[in-house]
């Protein structure tokens, strides 16, 4: 019988598991403690931008203009300066990141039914908080900008002119643009593949390091038995954790699973089918668990971080880069995961990605098995 | 003194006789800068949009060509129901949606206020965020010049409401580029990893296979033991450095506005802490797959993710930022894009300098007392 045989390697994995508690808790502990990370720490979100107001008119109409900024939770006043000198400094050593120089005519252009220019200074290190931080303050330049109108308006008795257009943006999917709903369904495929990759690529090297293999050898035991034996208590462990990911990020983050649970239950299974074969294939590549430990590290790490459109859009990058992330299983991970969770998608829309994960799973487990065979 | 040669020749010759550490030391590091460099971009350009234009007229074309010709926007597809927007947002394959209603131009015409609606993918909340800022940049410099053309046919071209026009700088990254941002950090980051990893490694691998224990009853003594294990390690750091700096300066053109003897000094300071995490972690671990979950999970993640490397760390809640002065990348992230885009000096710098030559002294005490004790 061969389920007689995969049931105590399966046994014998838990107990090895359950012995090594620093290990068992860094795969369960871990997702959730890296899940209230993101969720709460870690995001773009462009909020308190430490901000320097240099107010050369120091008139009312500038010391307004500069209120507003301070009104909106998106700035951060940390100086005011006499001298816009200073800001070299201040923006050199991080200290401010925006800085706003109202001209000395500032009020008597406005008063004066002029353009009134300020000069806004931004730190462009991190270039993609800059343009928010930018977006921020044009927007609230026409905010003012419009109010002066309207009271101009109402002083004159001429009806002011409303702006041509009316601009209506709205937000699907995630309507308060909060990067923790982004981020929680890569963080799923992130931590997946890092367990289940990690956890697997040491099983068989162990063996070998340790001499246990040969025992193994010449035991009856079949290849097949063997991986589903080895991989079976990390897929129980793996399915834990993303149950307790999901609950946590229902809990705190409001992050409701819109789509079918049993076709993200399907899609997760795929996925976990083929990284327990990579790290399957790692272990019978690697001769010390140190190496196995560098392969799985660089395979699964890196790639998955980066090249699966985890934090950044794959579109940015150069084509050759574009094409490496079509072999990235995580890629496709994701965005079965984010329409299933944040958009509500069915089955049809995830076809592609459904097929690719299984053509992944497939062959990774083959080439191990048949690397298995070979060792046996 | 010669016993410490004798440790660091014998560590050199293990290093030379293990090929897989050679490319692990040396060619991963570059190849993972080369990666990251590519793939690490935030950049919001091209947003794939669809676009759905009711009205057909002239004035409402004139306002997608502005759209199209800024840059930000890539009018990908276009279709002629409102309907039809709904699957090109939900699979995914635009970010963007621009909706031009019935009647645009006309409504123009006759001065009344016309609708535009915009509708942004969330679930990629940075992209949206940044799209929607220049989605409302672009209508309100349209609606500014639609005033314009209204008032000079009426023949008053100065009766234009006063307004404020906020005239932006970025300072040291003009173009914004991400890669600017991210490829002083990736230079952390590898330092980090390679290092710790690598100090940590090698020293339980000794424990591991037992022949700590051969070295402890001979006459070295324990910081001669620290050292002899230390030095190759800094040597590969060193070299590390030198190659990533040339990769990131020659091959990326990123900018070294500052001291480039500066640069190399700093980091050696910061190896400091790098090393001592290293040791550190080997005195916690008994086998090399709990020194690497330990460098991985609990020293790893936190000092990438909560340094402000790629998450800003003023959007944190405050006890978590208090939090991120204990780590030594922190200072070094600050002084790195310091040194590299800023061009600052020392003494901007300082508080930087001082507080991460305190941690390296630190750490590297602390750490080597407790290896001594442990072998004692």
């Amino acid at each position: 019988m061969m389920s007689s045989r995969i049931r105590p390697i399966v046994i014998k994995e838990f107990r090895q598991i359950s012995r090594d508690r620093r290990t068992l808790g860094v795969l369960l502990v871990i997702p959730a403690f890296m899940l209230v990370m993101f969720g709460y720490a870690l995001n773009f979100d462009v909020r308190r931008v430490p901000l320097a107001v240099c107010d050369q008119d120091r008139s009312r109409a500038s010391r307004e203009f500069a209120e507003s900024f301070l009104h909106s939770e998106y700035f951060d006043l940390k100086h005011r300066l006499s001298d816009a000198r200073e800001i070299d400094g201040l923006m050199g050593g991080e200290r401010v990141r925006v800085a706003l120089v109202i001209p000395p005519d500032f009020s008597e252009r406005l008063l004066g039914g002029r353009e009134a220019t300020v000069q806004v200074l931004v730190d462009g290190a991190n270039a993609s908080a800059a343009a928010t931080a930018v977006g921020y303050v044009g927007a609230m330049a026409q905010d003012h900008s419009s109010k002066i109108a309207i009271r101009a308006s109402a002083r004159t008795g001429r009806p002011g002119v409303p702006l041509p257009i009316d601009y209506r943006p709205r937000v699907w999917y995630n309507p308060e643009l909060k990067s923790a709903k982004f981020l929680v369904p890569g963080l799923i495929g992130f931590i997946l593949m890092i367990t289940a990759v990690i956890s697997t690529a040491l099983s068989v090297v162990r063996e070998k390091e340790q001499g246990t293999i040969e025992q193994i050898v010449v035991s009856p035991i079949r290849p097949v038995e063997l991986i589903l034996g080895k991989t079976i208590p990390y897929i129980l462990i793996s399915l834990a954790a993303t149950a307790i990911i999901l609950l946590v990020s229902y809990l705190l983050f409001d992050v409701a699973v819109r789509g079918s649970y049993l076709l993200l239950f399907g899609v997760t299974l795929l996925f976990l089918a083929g990284a327990l074969g990579l790290g399957l294939l790692i272990s019978t590549v690697a001769d010390s668990q140190q190496v196995a430990f560098q392969m799985a590290l660089l395979v699964t790490m890196l790639p998955t971080f980066l090249l699966s459109g985890f934090v950044f859009p794959i579109r940015n990058m150069p084509l050759p880069v574009q094409a490496i992330t079509h072999i990235v299983p995580a890629r496709y991970f994701l965005v079965a995961l984010r329409g299933i969770v944040l958009k509500g998608v069915g089955l049809s829309a995830l076809y592609d990605q459904a097929l690719f994960l299984l053509a992944f799973a497939a062959l990774t487990l083959g080439v191990s098995s048949a690397r298995l065979r070979k060792i046996l | 003194m010669k016993t410490i040669l004798h440790i660091i020749r014998k560590e050199l010759l293990q290093f030379r006789r293990d090929p897989k550490m050679f490319s692990i030391s040396f060619i991963a590091p570059i190849f993972q800068l080369l990666v990251l460099g590519y793939a690490a971009n935030l950049d919001v350009t091209d947003l794939p949009t669809v676009v759905c234009d009711l009205d057909r007229s002239a004035a409402s074309r004139e306002l997608l060509r502005t759209f199209s010709n800024s840059g930000y926007f890539e009018l990908a597809w276009e279709v002629t129901r409102m309907e039809d927007v709904d699957p090109y947002l939900e699979t995914g394959e635009a970010s963007i949606a621009v909706v031009v209603p019935r009647g645009f131009g006309d409504r123009l015409t006759a001065g009344r206020p016309a609708g535009l609606q915009v509708i942004a993918d969330g679930s990629d909340a940075n992209s949206a965020t940044i799209g929607l800022g220049y989605a409302s940049a672009l209508t309100a410099r349209y609606s500014q010049r639609v005033i314009v053309q209204r008032l000079e046919r009426l023949g008053r071209p100065d009766a234009q409401p006063a307004r404020i026009a906020p005239e932006v700088r970025v300072w040291y990254n003009p173009e914004l580029k991400s890669r600017n941002f991210m490829v002083p950090g990736i230079l952390g980051l590898l330092l980090l990893v390679m290092t710790m990893m690598l100090t940590s490694l090698a020293i339980v691998k000794e424990k591991e296979v037992g022949t700590m224990e051969q070295l402890v009853v001979t006459p070295i003594r324990p910081y001669q033991l620290i050292i002899g294990k230390l030095a190759p390690f800094t040597l590969i750091g060193l070299v590390d450095i030198v190659l990533i700096l040339l990769v990131a300066a020659f091959w990326f053109n990123v900018p070294v506005r500052g001291s480039v003897p500066l640069l190399f000094g700093l980091c050696v300071v910061f190896l400091m802490t790098t090393l001592g995490l290293g040791l550190l972690v080997s005195t916690l671990s008994r086998t090399q797959q709990q020194a690497m979950i330990t460098s991985a999970f609990f020293v790893m993640f936190p000092m990438n993710f909560l340094s402000g490397f790629i998450f800003p760390i003023e959007n944190m809640p405050e006890l978590i930022q208090y939090l991120t002065y204990l780590l030594p990348p922190r200072y070094f992230f600050v002084i790195l894009r310091g040194l590299f885009l800023k061009g600052v000096g020392l003494e901007q710098l300082w508080d930087e300098v001082v507080i991460l030559s305190i941690m390296g002294v630190a750490i590297l005490t602390l750490s080597a007392l407790r290896f001594r004790k442990k072998l004692g």
